[in-house]
């Protein structure tokens, strides 16, 4: 719907600035968000819309700039202020209390909560939520135990309870599958139907052109174009103006020759009858798989819902876990026997790299230079390691050239991890693991967090890679990249391999029916 | 002797050994469930004990001795607090420092008082009722200090704030997961600072126990480590108040057992056994729960700075 030229915008925001050490972060945005609106924001990784949507809630205060709320002057110097103005955040990285239950994370964002016994007030208003907005949840389990789209349920409704007007999502849709996200836009649209107000950030152009009433592009921290749905959006005119360039087509068409290569390629990862154990129920293993070869220059994609043993699969392949039974070779041996084991590192002299699921914990040290990470892998071996002493140029040297080829946006070498975009601290991940030609490629949610164009770059390094004559295992929930990207596609359902096909002739519907666990 | 009678008397004895120690643990257990650890309990509880006797000395009074006790324990913690959370250094090294300065502290303020018996002493009194039940009454309400109830009614309470109050919730959030407490409109540090502070508070109680009521008088050895048995009860009860209790009482039953048995054990190996019990706790903590479920607030000693990624 088009805003009235009447309208009041709700906020309003003039001239933000902010600075960061060694970047500008923001450099003078403005934006107006009116009610009754979704507000897309687009940018490349590292231009600026986390930093955007912290300063809206109050979690960044702005070096200079000003905003306005419905008229009104708004000063935030915390997100205490925000949520009274009826502002609410959905971040990147989510703001919940893993080890509490999902009643007690709501409870904690719910001033009127009585102070004994805090939960017992809110069930009524939960189930209300969940009527009103279908958003069932269930107020007892962990949030640890809960799928990034149940995550995310409950932060929504933490806004809602506090009578958010305003909802802020950071990249809401990079860990939903596509059915949830589907169910996530239902919600906004109703929300949004009710006057209130919604601003969303995203690299997935197909979801803007279908969600968004109007249209903001940062690059560098600066607004460089506005569309509004009125106008009409195009995902070809989105992407250009995001990264100031025409893109190359996605994902080019692989062509036939490539399938005879594989058929001769050598088998370079094989597990057989493979079982891991879940802890206290021996007879439901979390994962076996009785059968399961990757040959150079393959790409065999993993689909499946998460929770279905991926995870465990992606842990003994890489050698971060040993498997209960069975056996995981590499290039036709097992990584490290005979030898003393030595987990991962058997996996990493082997040739097996991991682009890990948890980029933040597992994929980096975030208190380390980029340049340090950039050579973690691989900091035992020539060039970085010279007997027991490391050759911090060789490491210097390697991390200059590894951010120019992988376009990290990061003020230095030196700057810790932890300070980087999310979108570049995968890029620096990919940066590490894709270097020196593995054997064995692991890929869990490659493309996560990153923008249109690195997105494709990453796409054509694993085709790459797997041109080089790597064995690629690629994880993803998104179907799309799966069926795109991959020779055969192996489903998880309950631990088991329970299909296997070729992409070519895969049908999306038959896949979603063996990923639920339906047998074709 | 029958066997109720040494089971009941060393329950009884474990109990008025542990008081102390349910003290200083339940307050490092409500400093550490906010997510800052305070390795200074030593030195709060000697400031505790030393601050406590002299105020009882000079009043007269066992009761202003108890309430400078807690004050005294409360300050060394301030000094923590401040350091620890707002100067945003080490809370560790801070911590140690504290234990430090109070032990050379008490040890200098206490210097007038070395060996001097204090004239009024807390009395022994029993918990109407409760006195009367079955093995339980003299187990545990017989004979013993009202500190002693009173730590025991302080872990009950301890137990209810934290898991059933909104301020035990956003507390306990604070220790896990301070950036979600800030995104939801509440202020981490001053729940930081209370936390910290109430810590202190216990632990100096724990310190005038020890002066005032146990052994009433004042010497430089008094708290002779019990600070640090505190500190891995609260990891061997996994930062819940009430398993601070059982494994109070399971330490003190140890150790009065040890003693009863002095003829046949070298009074050496005593000494050394409250520091060989909590490894051996430790390592049967780690053993049994394995790292993940260990339960240690998941911020447990780490500043916060809003913004900061
Ligand atoms: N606390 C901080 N300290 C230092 N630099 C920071 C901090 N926060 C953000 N930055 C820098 O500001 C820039 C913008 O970061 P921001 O997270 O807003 O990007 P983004 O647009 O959300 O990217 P992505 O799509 O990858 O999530 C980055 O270069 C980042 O390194
Ligand atoms: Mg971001």
């Amino acid at each position: 719907m088009k805003p009235e030229e009447h309208l009041q915008p709700r906020l309003s925001l003039r001239g933000i600035e902010k600075r960061y050490p060694g970047v500008r972060a923001l450099a003078g945005v403005d934006l107006d968000v009116f009610p009754g609106q979704v507000h897309a924001v687009l940018g490349e990784n590292g231009a600026g819309k986390t930093t955007l949507m912290h300063v809206v809630y109050g979690l960044v205060a702005p070096d200079e700039g000003s905003m306005t709320w419905e008229g009104e002057p708004l000063r935030l110097r915390s997100p205490r202020e925000a949520i009274a103005r009826g502002i609410g955040l959905v971040a990147q990285h989510f703001h919940l209390v893993e080890r509490h239950t999902v009643a007690e994370n709501l409870a904690l964002g719910f001033p009127d909560a009585p102070f004994w016994r805090p939960t017992r007030s809110l069930l009524p208003r939960l189930r209300a939520a969940a009527e009103r907005y279908g958003l069932a949840l269930d107020p007892r389990a962990q949030v640890r135990d809960l799928s990034p789209g149940e995550r995310q349920r409950v932060e929504i409704v933490k806004a809602l309870m506090q009578g958010a007007r305003l909802l802020v999502l950071d990249e809401p849709t990079s860990v939903l599958t596509p059915t949830e996200v589907d169910a996530l836009f239902a919600v906004l649209r109703r929300f949004v139907a009710e006057g209130s107000s919604v601003v969303f950030v995203s690299h997935k152009l197909a979801e803007v052109e279908v969600l968004a009433d109007a249209v903001t592009v940062l690059r560098r921290g600066a607004v460089v174009g506005r569309r509004s749905a009125a106008d009409g959006l195009d995902r070809r005119d989105l992407a250009r103006l995001m990264v100031g360039r025409d893109l190359a087509a996605t994902v080019a068409d692989r062509g036939r020759a490539r399938a005879a290569a594989i058929a001769a390629g050598p088998v370079r990862l094989r597990l057989t009858d493979v079982r891991v154990d879940a802890p206290g129920r021996a007879q439901r293993p979390a994962l076996h798989v009785a059968s399961l070869e990757v040959r150079g220059g393959e790409i065999v994609g993993i689909a499946g819902v998460a929770g279905n043993g991926q995870s465990e699969l992606v842990a003994v392949v890489a050698g971060l876990r040993a498997p209960s039974a069975g056996t995981v070779e590499v290039d036709g041996r097992e990584p490290g026997s005979g030898r003393r084991r030595r987990g991962a590192r058997n996996q990493v002299d082997a040739g097996v790299a991991l682009v890990p699921e948890d980029r933040t914990k597992v994929g980096v040290v975030g208190d380390l230079s980029v340049a340090r990470n950039l050579a973690l892998r691989h900091a035992h071996r020539r060039p970085f390691a010279r007997g027991m002493w490391i050759d911090w140029q060789a490491v210097a040297r390697h991390s200059q050239s590894a951010v120019e080829a992988y376009d990290i946006a990061t003020p230095s070498t030196g700057t810790p991890a932890r300070l980087l975009s999310g979108g570049n601290v995968q890029k620096v991940i990919l940066a590490r693991e894709l270097d020196r030609d593995p054997g064995v490629v692991v890929a869990v949610h490659p493309t996560y967090g990153l923008d249109v164009a690195a997105t494709s770059q990453t796409h054509e390094r694993l085709l790459a890679a797997a041109g080089r004559g790597a064995a690629v295992l690629l994880v993803s929930e998104d179907l799309d990249e799966v069926l795109s990207l991959s020779d055969r596609v192996a489903v998880l359902a309950g631990g088991r391999v329970v299909a296997t096909m070729a992409a070519a002739d895969a049908d999306p519907e038959a896949l979603g029916l063996a990923m639920a666990g339906v047998a074709a | 002797m029958d066997v109720d009678v040494l089971v009941v008397a060393t329950v009884a004895r474990a109990l008025a050994f542990a008081t102390p120690l349910l003290w200083a643990a339940l307050g490092e257990v409500i400093a550490e469930r906010s997510g800052v650890v305070n390795l200074g309990v030593e030195g709060m509880m000697a400031l505790g004990a030393v601050t406590g006797f002299a105020v009882a000395f000079t009043t007269g009074d066992v009761w202003w001795g108890l309430a400078a006790a807690g004050l005294a324990g409360m300050a060394g913690s301030a000094l923590h607090a401040f350091v620890a959370i707002t100067l945003r250094a080490d809370a560790y090294v801070s911590g140690l420092s504290l234990t430090m300065l109070g032990l050379g502290l008490s040890a200098l303020i206490g210097r007038a008082w070395v060996g001097r018996p204090l004239p009024d002493p807390m009395r022994t009194v029993d918990v109407p009722w409760l006195r009367d039940l079955p093995l339980l009454g003299p187990m545990l309400f017989q004979g013993q200090y009202v500190l002693t109830y009173a730590a025991l009614l302080a872990a009950v309470v301890a137990w209810a704030l934290l898991f059933h109050t909104r301020g035990g919730l956003v507390l306990r959030s604070v220790g896990e997961n301070p950036t979600a407490v800030d995104a939801a409109g509440l202020h981490v540090r001053p729940v930081r600072y209370a936390a910290v502070l109430i810590g202190g508070l216990l632990a100096g109680i724990g310190g005038g126990y020890l002066s005032l009521a146990y052994r009433p008088s004042w010497g430089e050895g008094m708290v002779n480590g019990l600070g640090w048995i505190a500190l891995a009860l609260a990891i061997f009860a996994m930062w819940h108040p009430l398993r601070v209790v059982l494994a109070g009482l399971l330490f003190g039953a140890c150790f009065t057992l040890a003693f009863r048995l002095q003829t046949v054990f070298p009074p050496e190996l005593l000494t050394m056994l409250p520091y060989a019990f909590t490894v051996l706790a430790l390592v049967f903590t780690a053993w049994r729960r394995g790292r993940h479920a260990f339960g240690a607030p998941e911020a447990l000693g780490r500043p916060y700075l809003r913004g900061e990624r």
